[in-house]
């Protein structure tokens, strides 16, 4: 299940949801990404998110389909928030149940590597130092692609 | 054919969107890029580092040389930085 949103997320409440939904489910990974406070020595005083409304539940719905295709998961949970938001804030939260460690564990990280460069997602920092676009690094391109070179195997 | 905005090329252009009548040549995300940027300034800055554009056809990722056709809705914008 996928969702996207401007409201803060409950950890707790979401991962009890997954762990009732199938009495099949022996364990679950979870990821949860939060708003850093400095950008080096640079204060982020706010972070809004903007995203393209459709597009990006399309895509988080795609990649759903993509792990569940590629690995023996009960359970997928993406949650994705939208607008302002302060450091510590949570931003996304991503859930996998399996049956085994390893499919809920790859499945997990699969899924944040891929979101991060596939979700039609960007962030406006405002830092002591002024407005700022954060820029996309290489080594999360690098991250997803090497679960495409691991399909060679 | 609806033209969107996000990100930095949206802060530059000044706005999110816009209904822009296609010329009959202009036929690709890239022919779309520079008949963009003959429009100003906002527009010249906002395209300026081509590398860094990516593109959405009817809000499914496409390479620049995809043809675009005139009910089409076409997305602009800086590589994604969500997660």
């Amino acid at each position: 299940m996928i969702r996207v949103q401007k409201e803060d997320f409950d950890i707790g409440i979401e991962l009890s949801k997954v762990l009732k939904s199938n009495t099949e489910i022996g364990g679950i990974s979870s990821f949860v990404g939060i708003v850093r406070e400095y950008f080096g020595d640079d204060q982020i005083k706010t972070m809004t998110l903007e995203h393209y409304p459709g597009m990006t539940e399309k895509t988080l719905h795609d990649l759903e389909i993509k792990a569940r295709n590629r690995w023996d998961i009960k359970d997928v949970l993406i949650v994705h928030r939208y607008g302002t938001l302060e450091p510590g804030d949570q931003i996304v939260l991503v859930v996998t149940a399996s049956s085994h460690r390893e499919d809920a564990l790859e499945s997990c990280q699969f899924l944040i590597d891929w979101l991060k460069t596939d979700a039609p997602f960007w962030k406006l920092e405002n830092r002591k130092s002024g407005l700022h676009w954060v820029s996309a690094r290489t080594t999360d391109t690098d991250a997803a692609s090497r679960w495409v070179a691991n399909t060679d195997d | 054919m609806q033209v969107r905005y996000f990100g930095w090329v949206r802060s530059r252009i000044g706005i999110s969107k816009e209904e822009i009548s296609l010329p009959t040549h202009i036929d690709t995300i890239a022919l779309l890029i520079d008949f963009l940027k003959t429009r100003g300034s906002g527009y010249l800055q906002a395209f300026e580092e081509i590398e860094n554009i990516r593109a959405a056809v009817n809000q499914e990722i496409a390479p620049h040389d995809t043809k675009i056709f005139e009910g089409d809705e076409v997305a602009l914008f800086p590589p994604m930085t969500g997660g």
